[in-house]
């Protein structure tokens, strides 16, 4: 069934037909109406769910950790600040093996207080153990919601399921809402192994010296380069049932490509349509959308990224002193493997927006230079 | 003579628990009435330390352990999954010490205290910060001497009323306990089992290490608590106080402070303090208890 | 969870379940060692009052034929016991003599 529906409500029907079961979450600008249709939809008893209407974040995910923990499929979303609150708990997530599937709208970190997007509050957490996939169309949200729960509970780390302010979360788009049989029969209810059981008592995350507390993060990090494998699996088993691909990058118009313009979401929209006016003028441009960061496509990215002769990689965040965090990420990649030179420009943070004049810009300003002269470029900023 | 608890022990022997300590009578005089279909969640505490090493647990029912002030939100959360997947029966009870309560874990417990989630919420109170060396915390009494309180500046802040804190929240029940009455504890756990909604019990758990007290003082130091008023053992159940273990008679303070290394620093004018605290405090309880 | 005494001997990363999590109770971990006095207590005196055994941090006394019994692999030698005891027939004695 086909409907209109705004960013933030593809999440709350993504989460609907995964049936969740404990959803915790606590309000904030601008991922209020997530929550809000849920509480309506348990409220109507058309979802079997529990919802936590916590005081804090961090006491959603704690609500999460403890639901999940007890062997039910948990929920919640948040933003910015409301993520940054989590912080700690989401390494306790992921630590303790549990696959919570949480939304996050990119909202910029204040102060200044703001409530529109940027992408530095979800990449502040790349490094808590999270599974992180950025969307770029409401349709790729329910569906991620999804897919995120299937891939997490295959190797028990959690996902983040991530879109832009406004620009997705408050945009009306046309959306495909799956049957919940067909749903169900794709992912199968949450029966987790190492719940809290009353018949089969185990304590959980106990103390534990340095004997062994590394080889419980090798083995997070061998669950991550697993969940690997399994993200390009669902890919291709969502698309049989669903007819929808989600691989972990997207690239458009790249074989050809001479520069590639790297973005992640909906940022890629506007790119697509910035790389067909180039196109038309006969400059060979193309996209590459980033879907997943963690964990890191390496040889997606190097594959998709090898016959380009430049690579400009257009960050909406920035890690002071430092690149956007997706050059760092993409350079980091593409080192000892190309010789590309690559750019990193960054562009709308704090909810500016990123038109197809951005990229043209960028285009320009990259010109015919052979290699970059400044470690990062600002773009549209008032001088 | 019949022993006046269940035999049965869901703690095991063999924790880390420093010799005599007051949060591991608290623990076993807990489990014998919580019982086996119960599920535990535990901040960072000595609790923490005390269950035991990976792989390793003394406790018979399952656990987990959780971030400082997370107590009653995971607690909450895993209410929410055993309702959800049909097994609301089990008890499920969050376990902290002072700290976690008092101080970081306030307003996770606040909250879960305002949604009146069907939990139990523990708190063994051993007024301080033990596990990381002994620091003051909001529980710390008036006059303590921690190690971020030196005898110098010893703590001027009287401790924090926790139970009305709680009370405020109008939970269908809540209690104190002190180790030294192990029967009432049971007594009070067995009838809030079967009350749904929040219920707040708080326990006097004496620290031998950090009251500077003999380990073997533990029960005669928290029933001198008892017994002169610096800690009164009651319960609420909807809005009604009913004190059980009455001290119709109380003994002065310094019985209670002279046995414990934590207040030797203390003159003649602070116990007397100390004293007058105690007597207020106590004054402002009994006029509750006569309420009808 | 199994009341096993043994301890558990990892080999290898592959025996490690995915998580932290407690594969044996810490009866498997006798304390007995930390202690410096030891309780001995005087059956003639005994009233079965069942305070020592129900005071104790350690669940280290045992209630066996309506006589308390010290289990000495985890009594860590507190006291408790003894203080409490209103007949006075437990006796707290140094270890090795």
């Amino acid at each position: 069934m086909k409907k209109v529906m705004m960013g933030n409500h593809a999440i709350s029907y993504g989460a609907t037909l995964s049936r969740v079961q404990v959803i915790a979450a606590y309000p904030i600008t601008p991922q209020t109406q997530v929550v809000e249709l849920l509480s309506e939809i348990v409220a109507d008893q058309k979802l079997k769910a529990e919802f936590i209407k916590v005081e804090s974040e961090h006491s959603a995910m704690a609500a999460c950790i403890g639901a999940s923990s007890a062997g039910a499929r948990a929920f919640t979303a948040t933003s910015a600040q409301g993520l940054a609150l989590m912080h700690e708990l989401l390494h306790w997530a992921a630590g303790a093996r549990l696959p919570i599937v949480m939304a996050n709208i990119n909202r910029a970190m204040a102060p200044p207080w703001t409530i529109w997007s940027d992408q530095n509050d979800s990449l502040s957490q790349r490094d808590t153990g999270w599974m992180q996939f950025y969307c770029q169309s409401n349709q790729e949200v329910l569906d991620s919601v999804i897919i995120a729960y299937k891939v997490a509970e295959k190797v028990l780390m959690p996902v983040m399921i991530i879109l832009d302010a406004f620009s997705l979360s408050h945009t009306y788009e046309s959306v495909d809402i799956p049957d919940q049989a067909l749903v169900d029969k794709y992912l199968p209810p949450f029966d987790y192994k190492y719940k809290l059981d009353v018949q089969n008592p185990h304590t959980y995350g106990g103390l534990t010296t340095p004997e062994w507390y590394m080889e419980f993060r090798i083995k997070m990090h061998e669950a991550m380069d697993q969940a690997l494998v399994e993200i390009k699996k669902e890919a291709v088993a969502f698309k049989k049932v669903f007819g929808r691909y989600y691989d972990t990058v997207d690239p458009y118009m790249v074989d050809d490509a001479e520069t590639v313009l790297v973005t992640s979401g909906t940022a890629a929209s506007t790119a697509r349509y910035a790389v067909d006016q180039l196109r038309a003028k006969g400059n060979k441009v193309g996209n590459l959308r980033m879907r997943v960061l963690r964990p890191f496509p390496f040889a997606d990215v190097r594959e998709q990224l090898k016959n380009a002769k430049k690579v400009i990689i257009v960050d909406r965040d920035i890690s002071y002193g430092y690149h956007g965090i997706w050059a760092q990420e993409v350079k980091s990649a593409l080192y000892g493997h190309s010789q590309v030179p690559v750019w990193n420009f960054i562009a709308g943070l704090g909810g500016r927006d990123i038109f197809p004049e951005t990229f043209y810009d960028i285009i320009a300003q990259v010109g015919k230079k052979k290699k970059p002269d400044q470690e990062l470029y600002w773009v549209e900023v008032k001088k | 003579m019949k022993p006046t608890l269940p035999l049965e022990e869901l703690m095991s022997p063999g924790h880390l628990a420093c010799q005599g300590c007051g949060a591991g009578i608290a623990m076993r005089t807990t489990m014998k009435a919580i019982g086996q279909d119960a599920i535990f969640t535990f901040p960072a505490c000595c609790w923490t330390v005390i269950d035991g090493p990976f792989p390793y647990s003394c406790l018979e029912v399952p656990l987990l352990h959780m971030a400082f002030e997370a107590t009653a939100a995971t607690a909450s959360g895993i209410k929410a999954a055993m309702d959800t997947l049909g097994k609301g029966k089990t008890t499920i009870c969050g376990w902290a010490g002072d700290g976690g309560t008092f101080d970081i874990g306030l307003q996770a417990l606040s909250g879960a205290a305002e949604r009146n989630n069907d939990i139990f919420y523990f708190c063994y109170d051993n007024e301080a910060y033990m596990n990381t060396g002994i620091q003051r915390s909001g529980a710390t009494p008036y006059g303590a001497w921690t190690t971020t309180t030196p005898v110098k500046h010893f703590k001027k802040e009287v401790k924090k009323s926790i139970d009305d804190i709680v009370a405020a929240h109008k939970v269908p029940y809540q209690a104190t306990a002190s180790v030294a009455y192990p029967e009432d504890l049971y007594k009070k756990l067995i009838k809030a089992k079967e009350i749904r909604g929040f219920k707040f019990i708080h326990i006097l758990a004496p620290c031998p290490p950090g009251w500077k007290a003999k380990p073997e003082d533990t029960v005669k130091l928290a029933r001198l608590a008892v017994q002169t008023g610096v800690f009164t053992v009651y319960e609420v159940e909807n809005g009604k106080y009913l004190q059980t273990i009455k001290t119709p008679t109380r003994k002065p303070v310094l019985e209670y402070l002279k046995l414990q290394g934590r207040f030797k620093h203390l003159k003649e004018n602070d116990v007397a303090e100390v004293q007058k605290l105690v007597d207020s405090r106590y004054a402002e309880l009994e006029k509750r208890f006569s309420e009808k | 969870m199994a009341k096993d005494r043994k301890k558990i001997d990892f080999k290898k990363m592959e025996e490690l379940p995915p998580m932290v999590m407690s594969l044996r109770s810490m009866a498997a971990n006798p304390t007995g060692s930390w202690r410096n006095l030891k309780p001995v207590i005087d059956l003639s005196q005994c009233i079965q009052c069942t305070i020592c055994w129900k005071f104790c941090p350690d669940a280290a006394i045992d209630w066996i034929d309506d006589n308390p019994v010290i289990n000495l692999d985890f009594c860590k030698g507190c006291g408790i016991c003894a203080e409490e005891c209103p007949k006075k027939c437990i006796e707290m004695i140094k270890e090795g003599k």
